[in-house]
């Protein structure tokens, strides 16, 4: 195979490695997902129940669908359950790497945390430090780059969203403090 | 006849600047999300759903689905010059694709695609143009049990056709209409499922739970991969464009294969990913040189693309006219219409002529100005792909933020769609399928509406189901779906057991 014109290479310096050992199985976190859906399934048919799930007068009452629904998920869950144990090598592959892990929640944590910061200091703030941030460390793309991209996203999307279409995204104080 | 009518009709409300303008807003936004590694056209549409809120369900529309076209463009673009599929429809490309960008002929390839893609699009536009007036008008006599022996129905092919475990998809079914029915019951208007939370009162939005099922999780899936990138550039000529399209003739057949099996596959619960594979291996298959194919043979390109954007057209169908979407985007596009007031279904197309025919007449133009947007901006997309992933990704989930709290002006939403995420990921991994799920959410409340009222009607009688021939063969129907299969293994049993010997199955 001649590669001879790759023209586009973009480079990820902190991609997951390739030998990295694994945390847990696809047979485990299924039966941990069947479980966990198992005694949703349970509490769901509960609370149906006690807000009745039988038949009236005037046809099913409000939780007689729901409550039934909660039954076959249930099942479902159980026969994965078993489904889980009985499968053969296919479910004992690997559900995620250590290396993928410590990635997925290179996104997931600053994501959180944005969230969080969103309800002090607004969207517009909490956007740009999550964008510069990400950048500069996940990305490790120069400083200079990062904050002036993290500004001008931040900046586009406040011109759009709170001047042009008149959305309200919550403030903080700095937005505050120019009197938006 | 009367149909032509209502799309030129459909075009004179199209033909306005604005309207334009939106059109190509969206394509270029499409083509966009459908280049980026990991976000493809349910995610491009979900997370820049929140743009049209407070624009007219017509404008709202057009641009949306013009960013589901130029997404199922884009995702041809990283298959042919990547060789990573922008999205899982595009994977029967690269098959052929790559290798031919590898031999140099990669703008053949694209030219090939975008052409091909469009050929689908235009088949399916023209079925929907005819076929779904007939439908809906058809459906206008439905009841309460005939929608909920429609319901039924899809919901139970997922189930018998779906080539994820059974159980999973039951899994994922049962969820979603569960979800679907948190908050305040809408016959009795007592709460169900709110555990006492007064944000829960409210129910689980639709399109919050779509946002974090598919932005965030896929981002976190992304992330998994290397997202290292060696590629081709490509520009093309007209000269190139020219010389495929003078060719084109002679793959008719090929062309008219995946078309129909795409058309096929849209309308029934089966996806564009389904169609692009089969598209690709019945091209295979009648060919009289199947060497030839995944060493960068022309055919190999056309018939997965002409498949997946047939089906990816006729998804839309079932949506229009019955209201009942025939693929994730679809769903989608579906829980647009509630936010924008419309209600879907086929009083549609007595209520809101403007809106469909104007959405049926923007299927043809967007996938024109489509065609000619990624023949002449290639190069342009490509470079796209320099962008880093690390520079992306955060503003995928600041998009998706946004989009999830303007919805209802709610912080709880924001935490929902986190939430959504983190399930959407496990799920994806463990291969409990989203797409019945979505399609659970976006129907439970409509679905459990009309089997209460059918029940009302009869007096909880459960016959009313089968009290007339058309309700009576949808319900049959569905439930022998359901079960297919078992059915299918019987006769196969059958089929292997009867002939040779006497052999009687119990």
């Amino acid at each position: 195979m001649s590669n001879a014109e790759i023209e586009i290479a973009v480079d990820d310096p902190t991609a997951p490695e390739e030998n990295s050992p694994s945390v847990t199985s696809n047979r485990a976190v299924d039966v941990a997902v069947s479980l966990l859906l198992l005694a949703l399934a349970v509490v769901l048919a509960w609370d149906n129940w006690r807000t009745g799930a039988s038949w009236d007068s005037t046809g099913p009452e409000a939780g007689y669908f729901p409550f039934y629904l909660s039954v076959i998920l249930g099942g479902a869950s159980l026969y994965g359950i078993g489904a889980a144990f009985l499968s053969s090598k296919e479910a004992m592959e690997t559900f995620v790497t250590r290396a993928q892990l410590r990635r997925v929640m290179a996104v997931f944590v600053p994501t959180l945390l944005f969230c969080i910061a969103m309800q002090f200091l607004g969207i517009y703030v909490a956007s740009f430090l999550l964008i510069a941030g990400f950048m500069r460390i996940v990305g490790k793309i120069a400083i200079w780059k990062s904050l002036l991209t993290a500004f001008l996203f931040s900046a586009v999307m406040f011109v759009t969203f709170d001047i042009v279409f008149d959305v309200l995204m919550p403030k903080g104080p700095l937005e505050a403090a120019f009197g938006y | 006849m009367e149909a032509l009518g209502l799309l030129l009709h459909g075009f004179a409300v199209l033909l306005t600047w604005k309207t334009l303008l939106l059109m190509m807003v969206g394509l270029v936004l499409g083509v966009f999300v459908g280049v980026l590694p990991g976000l493809g056209g349910p995610n491009g549409v979900a997370i820049l759903l929140p743009l049209t809120f407070s624009m007219d369900p017509t404008s709202a529309i057009v641009m949306l689905s013009c960013i589901y076209w130029g997404a199922l463009f884009g995702g041809a673009i990283t298959s042919i010059l990547f060789n990573i599929p922008g999205e899982a429809w595009s994977v029967a490309t690269t098959f052929d694709g790559y290798p031919m960008a590898q031999q140099g002929k990669a703008a053949e390839a694209l030219t090939a695609a975008f052409t091909s893609s469009f050929i689908g699009s235009l088949v399916a536009v023209l079925l929907i143009t005819f076929l779904a007036p007939w439908i809906s008008s058809f459906a206008l006599k439905f009841g309460p049990p005939e929608f909920f022996a429609v319901y039924l129905l899809t919901f139970c092919s997922f189930v018998g056709l779906g080539r994820e475990d059974k159980h999973k998809t039951v899994i994922a079914m049962a969820l979603g209409l569960l979800l679907a029915g948190v908050g305040m019951d809408t016959v009795s208007g007592q709460l169900r499922m709110t555990f006492g939370s007064t944000d829960l009162l409210r129910g689980i939005n639709f399109l919050v739970a779509v946002i974090g099922l598919f932005g965030i999780s896929e981002i976190l899936l992304t992330m998994e991969e290397r997202l290292a990138l060696r590629g081709h550039a490509a520009s093309i000529s007209l000269r190139t464009v020219l010389a495929v399209w003078k060719d084109l003739p002679k793959y008719w057949m090929t062309l008219l294969r995946s078309s129909v099996i795409g058309c096929w596959l849209g309308i029934t619960p089966g996806g564009a990913i389904a169609a692009s594979f089969m598209g690709y291996n019945l091209a295979k298959r009648f060919s009289k040189d199947q060497d030839s194919f995944g060493k960068g043979r022309i055919e190999g390109v056309f018939a997965p693309e002409t498949a997946a954007h047939a089906s990816g057209t006729a998804a839309l169908l079932p949506m229009l006219a019955l209201g009942i979407p025939g693929s994730g985007t679809a769903a989608i596009l579906l829980g647009g219409l509630m936010v924008w007031g419309l209600n879907p279904g086929p009083l549609l197309f007595v209520e809101h002529k403007d809106f469909v025919w104007g959405l049926i007449a923007s299927m043809y133009l967007g996938n024109v100005v489509g065609l000619v947007l990624v023949l002449s901006t290639v190069p342009i997309f490509a470079s796209i792909l320099r962008v880093p992933f690390a520079a992306v990704a955060p503003m995928i989930v600041v998009s998706c933020a946004i989009g999830a709290y303007a919805i209802q002006n709610a912080m709880f939403d924001v935490w929902l769609m986190l939430g959504f995420g983190v399930v959407g990921y496990v799920f994806k991994k463990i291969k409990i399928p989203l797409a019945p799920f979505t399609l659970a959410l976006v129907l439970g409340s409509r679905a459990e509406d009309a089997f209460r009222q059918s029940m009302i009607i009869s007096g909880g009688n459960m016959k009313v189901f089968w009290a007339n021939g058309l309700v009576g063969t949808i319900t049959t129907l569905a439930i022998l779906l359901l079960f297919w299969p078992l059915i299918d293994r019987l006769v196969a049993s059958f089929g292997k057991s009867t002939p040779p010997a006497a052999k009687v199955e119990a």
